[in-house]
């Protein structure tokens, strides 16, 4: 986890001009949004303007720690055939990889987390929370996020063990995961039939769920019930990719990759 | 000129490199024309709350995303890897393209056109013209003339960015990053109407950075209605001719770059 | 540079080089806070002239300023002070006029297309010179023949080998014609054959057409192959322009004359341009180092005495170099300080 969090950390430049990036688009995006709270008269889809601030910057804030972009390393590492030596070490390769991924996740909340909410709140203003749950709530909810995203990628990134060109398959995935995360808008300004197929993905557990805590959405019944819906995610993906992973070394050693 | 028919040529053999891998190619080329719709998901979801956003309507919105999305994209096309000239530079590619008796700006973009953008390119075409016949609009000469202007304005304006950006690169060689996130940010805002924001911003997004100009103005232009922060009402169609002052700009920017590569020994 | 009545002033200039500079400033961080600056002289006031059809070699040390020179006079980069003009245009601000009278060889950096076939950089070279369709070909079809390229038109360029690539890019700076050829270490890292058939090459290509050549290299074999003078450049100057011969005698390395005389005979101490430096075997075998002209010293010898054989010794190229080096370093040194 450490080599994951120093690695990182090298990357300080490239990590506050991501930060900057997020931060653009997180005042255009807010913007829009309340332009749309504006037509609606103060608040769309159960969320006013301070919810739809505190939304969007916790929001911009959690992309890079939940890494909702292309996810490479491990594709580049089954390619190139260097997984073999993962496959040497004492602990099973997808515990060291989360591990990993957990520590890069944590050196994101310094800049690319803090640095975007920061000045979107203090330019746009952010909700205060009401309840002493909400902010636990919150890390519990953002920690399994990062761990459900973790499942997702993985499992796309396993699928290079059958096939050459990964790179459509991750577009796609990509751009699904941006929809119904509740990236671009979130998931409860869709229709009622787009909701529920949101759901049924583990992509609303990535983001969508731990700004519903943020902006105090549910109660703490409901919230504890989301926490748990995400728990259920993290083992269904866990466990599915452990046995692709299997399947595929399988493959692998037996054709002498 | 027999020049263009050399950078034709050298668009051929930039082309010839990139259609070899068939296969993929079709799936990019898919791929970015779906990168669209994500953005059209976020317009519709928006408007599936709301009747209205700065005054217009669902498919007035649509206009402008038509418009901006179909310049930008053609744009990418064209200019889109200018800030690749940090690539060339690191690997020593840079001279080669000094020594030869043509533009730099030419070369670099007959060389790393993305012919990928053309899904982008032509799904974007195809629903501005499904939108216009839509809104069933005021049809003047001087309407018929800007719908056919404006996403050629558009692409200036995203191409003035890009080439901007790639001249900025030769000063400021990390400065990619925070150019980058600029211009697509200026992508992304241009698709909406400016006025969400807030004054301040949208008049630095209208006359620092014509994002305005690009779809939102030519829009409202289109669609006979009055900017909603009092913008004069002549401006919108005053948006070609921003286009060519930031195309100008843009040069001067570029050239001031490539003189600082000489000047400083790369 | 212009005196009335000298050669040089009907001949026209190809290269024209007046005092030119080039500084470097490296920022060095010291410390946490300190940043020390200090300034690089790449090229410090050199001055030179190449005449329409010469060939001048241009040798330095490594890091003595010839790549710098070059990129100068190609328009790559910008003199810090002095005057450049290459056939009679300046380099940085008529660039694209210029890269249609020159043809550049880098040695290390390649101006051919990496991906596409070896052909088709010709043919795309020839479209942006806007080369007519048949003096192309007839271009390409002489170097196919003299270079043997032909087995490798079709091989993208990045499946050459080094001397199959350098060929081409031979080609590729020739194919235009044009009046001056620039040649940055051309044969770095080539074998033997390849380096022959380069040297061939140029030397008929001169002959044939009269092109300009200036060519910087390490391998002096090049130059004696070639060059009708040598400019040699160390630390940012020019510490020799003259001949191969000149250069010889100007670094103080003799050619030995030795002879072998049919009877044991006098130390030959005063015969007129020559300086005995040894005798062996009584007298019978002595050697004597050239001041002037070879000819003339073994006329003189032979006037004084009966050769029964004679061997005259170049001096090795490389010890000439590198003690006018030593030399250029040690006069650099004593008045700097």
């Amino acid at each position: 986890m450490r080599a994951g969090f120093r690695r990182y950390a090298i990357y300080r430049r490239a990590t506050l001009a991501g930060a900057f990036t997020n931060t653009v688009f997180g005042v255009i995006r807010v913007s829009i949004f309340f332009a749309a709270a504006d037509a609606a008269g103060g608040s769309v889809a159960g969320y006013d303007r301070a919810a739809l601030s505190t939304y969007t910057w916790v929001g911009q804030g959690l992309i890079a720690v939940v890494w909702l972009f292309a996810w490479t390393p491990v594709t580049l590492r089954v390619r190139s055939g260097d997984v073999a030596i993962d496959l040497g070490r004492p602990v099973h390769p997808i515990a060291a990889w989360l591990a990993e991924d957990i520590g890069r996740a944590g050196q994101a909340c310094l800049i690319r987390f803090i640095g975007p909410l920061l000045v979107g709140g203090l330019l746009y203003g952010l909700q205060v929370p009401t309840r002493w749950t909400t902010v636990p709530l919150f890390v519990l909810s953002a920690t399994l996020a990062v761990v459900v995203s973790f499942g997702g990628r993985i499992l796309v990134s396993l699928i290079a063990f059958w096939l050459v060109d990964v790179r459509g398959v991750l577009t796609l995935y990509v751009l699904t995961s941006n929809v119904l995360c509740g990236l671009l808008v979130p998931v409860h300004f869709l229709p009622g039939w787009a909701q529920a197929f949101a759901y049924a993905t583990p992509f609303p557990s990535m983001l969508q769920v731990p700004l519903d805590m943020a902006t105090e959405r549910y109660s703490d019944a409901e919230s504890v019930g989301l926490l748990a819906m995400q728990v259920g995610w993290v083992a269904v993906l866990l466990a599915v990719a452990v046995r692709v992973f299997d399947r595929g070394t399988r493959k692998l050693v037996l054709q002498g990759g | 000129m027999a020049d263009t028919r050399v950078y034709a040529t050298l668009l051929r053999a930039g082309m010839a490199g990139q259609a070899t891998y068939r296969a993929s190619f079709a799936v990019e080329l898919v791929g970015t024309a779906l990168g669209m719709g994500l953005d059209f998901v976020e317009i519709f979801a928006v408007f599936h709350q709301v009747p209205s956003i700065a005054g217009l309507s669902f498919v007035e919105v649509v206009l402008v995303f038509a418009i901006a999305s179909t310049g930008f994209a053609t744009a990418d096309l064209l200019v889109g890897q200018s800030d690749a000239v940090i690539r060339h530079v690191r690997d020593g590619t840079f001279d080669v393209v000094l020594l030869r008796p043509l533009s730099v700006l030419g070369q670099l973009a007959a060389a790393d056109v993305q012919l990928r953008r053309l899904g982008r390119v032509s799904v974007s075409l195809l629903l501005l013209v499904v939108v216009l016949v839509r809104l069933d609009l005021d049809w003047t000469p001087a309407r018929a003339a800007m719908a056919v202007l404006a996403p050629i304005a558009a692409t200036v304006v995203f191409g003035a960015l890009f080439v901007a950006a790639g001249g900025i690169a030769f000063w400021v060689v990390d400065a990619t990053e925070v150019t980058s996130a600029l211009t697509y940010g200026s992508a992304y805002l241009a698709q909406w109407p400016t006025g969400v924001l807030t004054p301040v911003l949208a008049r630095f997004f209208t006359f620092v950075i014509p994002a305005a100009f690009t779809a939102y103005l030519p829009a409202l232009a289109l669609l006979g209605k009055p900017d909603p922060t009092g913008l004069p009402e002549w401006l919108p169609w005053a948006s070609p001719l921003a286009a060519v002052a930031a195309a100008v700009a843009a040069g001067l920017v570029w050239r001031s770059g490539v003189r600082h590569y000489v000047g400083a020994g790369g | 540079m212009s005196e009335p009545g000298s050669t040089q002033n009907e001949q026209e200039m190809i290269v024209e080089i007046e005092d030119l500079s080039r500084h470097f400033v490296v920022r060095r961080s010291v410390g946490r806070l300190r940043r020390e600056k200090r300034v690089v002289r790449a090229v410090d006031g050199i001055s030179f002239t190449v005449g329409k059809g010469e060939c001048v070699g241009y040798i330095g040390a490594n890091g003595a300023g010839k790549s710098t020179t070059i990129k100068m006079l190609t328009g790559i980069l910008v003199p810090t002070s002095g005057r450049v003009r290459v056939c009679g245009l300046e380099p940085v601000r008529q660039r694209r006029e210029l890269a249609r009278r020159i043809g550049v060889v880098f040695g290390q950096r390649s101006q051919l297309w990496w991906d596409l076939p070896l052909a088709e950089s010709f043919r795309l070279l020839a479209a942006i010179h806007r080369l007519p369709a048949e003096r192309a070909a007839a271009r390409l079809e002489r170097c196919v023949e003299l270079l043997d390229i032909g087995p490798f038109l079709d091989t993208p360029v990045r499946q050459l080998s080094l001397g199959q690539r350098m060929r081409g890019e031979v080609t590729a700076a020739l194919l235009h014609s044009p009046e001056l050829l620039l040649l940055d270490e051309p044969t770095v890292g080539l074998d033997i054959v390849s380096k022959e058939a380069l040297r061939a090459f140029l030397a008929a290509e001169r002959a044939e057409t009269g092109t300009t050549i200036l060519l910087t290299t390490h391998d002096l074999p090049d130059i004696e192959r070639l060059s009708d003078r040598v400019v040699v450049v160390d630390g940012g100057q020019v510490v020799h322009t003259g001949t191969l011969s000149g250069l010889a005698a100007e670094a103080g390395v003799d050619r030995v004359l030795t002879v072998e005389l049919t009877a044991p005979a006098e130390p030959l101490g005063d015969v007129p341009g020559t300086r005995l430096l040894s005798v062996e075997a009584g007298g019978l075998r002595q050697h004597l180092a050239v001041t002037g002209s070879a000819a003339a010293a073994v006329a003189a010898v032979s006037a004084r005495t009966e050769l029964r054989d004679l061997t005259i010794a170049e001096p090795d190229i490389e010890d000439v170099v590198a003690r006018l080096y030593r030399r250029a370093a040690a006069a650099r040194s004593s008045t700097v300080d």
